[in-house]
């Protein structure tokens, strides 16, 4: 057993880190007032392949593994949780079930463009009705001879905005009602009959955009079914299996955020003759908050190794997601504390912390629903 | 064209740097070492060069096992070979002895430029680029901040007092950078990857055919390292805004004179 990174890991983290120190952490701040990142991020990302992390080489990816991706993901929150949250879809959500399910021809259209970050890539699978009962949802698809005609609201899409390449999660057998007879399409932007919705205002990561995707008599070609008819609940879960890996990843990060900027305040600042770090009420908080952030990657990086070794990991990507999302806003509601009144201040980073660590209990499961498939796997009810 | 680069792995720049009890060196747990920045330059303008001429480029550099990272990040950003000269002796050398196993290694492959960074920022020396065009009888120009190839020669620019010496200069040749010449790039995943698969060429300094005479034929012996001394503590100034701000003009005149 090693518990130690490997020679190309350690060099992903110092290529990531130096990329997310000096490009991105000087306009996190920035990046939040104005709920905008610069596009040319995204092509640098692209250039670096961080826009398609495990996709092989002969795609246009990087060829890594989750590990690496682990890495990428959580350098890149540690500086700025938003643009993670992009990355994450990219690679999770779009670029895998794209490789995981796709024809070759679809392969080849769709992965060189999102791996190098030349498109941006969304999952739409919520709607109004449907958000941690995702089996309930009720776009439909028709088939229509030549083509499917899909019509249904998705809502919260990450990534919508700029989206190209989206993967549609719609009902196929409109007799059934559960995750039965769900299929996956991929639609692209300009599709007749697809459109962003209203794009929502939100407590955190505000520089990535979160909109309504609508699709109104939307008429995709045949050759769009992403994957067998009827197989796309299939296709979403094992999707989400790697994405939780990726939101554990995030929050590792914005926990990493809260606990290091936590340490540089209160090794300065001074009360009662002293600095607030040779408090030991500000000590076992920073002890904590470290303890918590080592269990947590050792989840994640648990989970990701299962995932690469071609084993399920259903349960681990759950527990991973579950316990670090928590240790994230844990380790900012304590960062908050440690800054004291300036935690609550826009001028200071831990309050973006606070309100972007909310999200990874949130999104891809809410800690209920983690839970749910933990509790599932542990008492192997059904 | 072919390219060699000699790379050095030194200490992390904001690392907190601990002398050895014995004085003899640094204490070397818990430091990151990255590769030297000067260093990462030559390797970036090295991969232009190659970019747009075609060729090769190889990486050379002499050091402990853990120095094999900084020839990956090299190799990451896009170098084709590397060699990694690992010899209990390096220890002992003084940097013209380490010069000369470097100019062997150098020696050992085709090359049209040698290029180096202008200094290591571990040991401030700048002494191996302008002794590596010693001891293999070519021509230099260091800290260059420019680089043009033409046929057979290269034009060189160089940051000096008050202006900007041009120099031309015949290939082969051996030229240290200055930060300036360009913005290294970040390896790209591929990269990492492709570097992870390429061997390094380990050799021993007698692998190289170096006779380097006894203990070293070192010339320069060190006697010791002591860290800089302390930084007094900075000064509060206390009063009115304009009292204050008149002392404080007066001890920058009287007591730092930077004014
Ligand atoms: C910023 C943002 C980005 C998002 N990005 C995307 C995206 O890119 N693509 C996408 O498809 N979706 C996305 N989502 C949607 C997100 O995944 C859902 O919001 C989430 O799954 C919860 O669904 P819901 O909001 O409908 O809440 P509900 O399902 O209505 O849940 C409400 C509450 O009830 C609890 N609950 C529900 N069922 C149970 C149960 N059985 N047992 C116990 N408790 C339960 C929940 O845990 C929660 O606390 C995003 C959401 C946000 C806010």
């Amino acid at each position: 057993m090693e518990f130690e990174l490997g020679e190309e890991h350690r060099l992903v983290q110092a290529t990531v880190r130096e990329w997310a120190t000096s490009r991105l952490l000087p306009i996190a701040a920035e990046m939040d007032r104005t709920g905008r990142y610069p596009p040319e991020l995204i092509r640098e990302l692209g250039d670096l392949r961080l826009t398609g992390v495990f996709i092989p080489e002969a795609y246009g990816g990087g060829g890594m593994d989750t590990i690496s991706y682990c890495i990428v993901i959580e350098e890149i929150a540690r500086a700025e949780a938003a643009l993670a949250a992009v990355l994450s879809v990219q690679n999770s959500l779009d670029c895998y079930p794209i490789f995981a399910f796709g024809t070759e021809a679809q392969r080849r259209r769709y992965l060189p463009e999102l791996a190098r970050g030349r498109k941006i890539g969304c999952y739409c699978l919520t709607e109004p009705t449907s958000g941690s009962d995702a089996a309930s949802l009720r776009t439909t698809a028709r088939d229509d001879g030549d083509h499917w005609v899909l019509d249904g609201t998705k809502i919260f899409v990450t990534n919508g905005v700029e989206a190209e390449i989206l993967i549609v999660y719609a009902r196929t057998e409109p007799g059934e009602t559960g995750s039965r007879g769900i299929s996956a399409f991929i639609a692209e932007k300009g599709d007749p009959g697809l459109s962003v919705g209203k794009i929502e205002r939100k407590l955190g990561i505000h520089a990535s955009s979160t909109c309504e995707i609508v699709l109104d008599e939307c008429r995709l070609p045949k050759d769009r079914l992403l994957g067998e008819r009827d197989r796309g609940f299939h296709i979403a879960m094992a999707t989400l299996d790697g994405g939780r890996i990726g939101i554990a990843a995030q929050a590792l990060g914005i926990a990493r955020a809260a606990m290091e900027d936590a340490i540089g305040y209160a090794r300065e600042r001074r009360q009662f003759g002293r600095p607030i770090a040779e408090f030991q009420a500000t000590q076992w908080k920073i002890a904590d908050m470290a303890t918590r952030i080592q269990a947590g990657r050792l989840l994640t990086y648990r989970a990701a190794w299962m995932r690469d070794q071609g084993r399920r990991h259903t349960r681990e990507a759950s527990m991973a997601k579950l316990f670090a999302s928590e240790t994230a806003m844990w380790a900012a509601t304590q960062a908050v504390q440690i800054y004291g009144g300036y935690g609550y201040i826009q001028d200071y980073p831990v309050e973006r912390h606070f309100r972007d660590a909310k999200i990874t209990e949130i999104y891809e499961g809410t800690s209920e629903i983690q839970r749910m498939v933990i509790a599932r796997h542990v008492l192997g009810a059904s | 064209m072919h390219v060699v680069v000699c790379v050095k792995q030194v200490p992390d720049t904001e690392a907190p740097i601990r002398i050895r009890p014995d004085g003899q060196g640094v204490d070397e747990s818990g430091l990151t070492f990255v590769m030297n920045y000067y260093d990462e330059h030559a390797v970036e303008e090295a991969i232009r060069i190659k970019e747009r001429a075609g060729g090769t480029v190889t990486l050379i550099a002499a050091g402990p096992a853990r120095a094999a990272e900084a020839l990956r990040a090299g190799l990451a950003m896009g170098a084709d070979q590397a060699i990694h000269i690992q010899d209990p002796a390096l220890d002992g050398l003084d940097h013209l002895a380490l010069a000369r196993v470097l100019t062997a290694a150098i020696a050992s492959v085709p090359y049209d430029l040698v290029l180096c960074g202008k200094l290591a920022t571990d040991d401030n020396a700048a002494v191996i680029g302008p002794a590596l065009a010693e001891f293999l009888d070519l021509p230099q120009a260091t800290a260059v901040t420019r680089l043009e190839l033409g046929d057979g020669t290269a034009t060189a620019h160089r940051e000096v007092e008050g202006g900007v010496e041009v120099l031309e200069i015949s290939l082969p040749a051996v030229v240290t950078v200055e930060r300036n010449i360009n913005e290294p790039r970040y390896p790209s995943l591929p990269g990492i990857m492709r570097a992870k698969r390429t061997p390094i060429t380990v050799k021993t300094i007698a692998d190289l055919g170096v006779d380097l005479g006894g203990s070293g034929a070192a010339r320069v012996r060190l006697l010791g390292l002591a860290p800089p001394p302390a930084r007094p503590p900075g000064r509060m100034l206390e009063g009115e805004p304009a009292e204050v701000v008149r002392e404080l003009v007066r001890l920058l005149r009287e007591e730092a004179r930077v004014l």
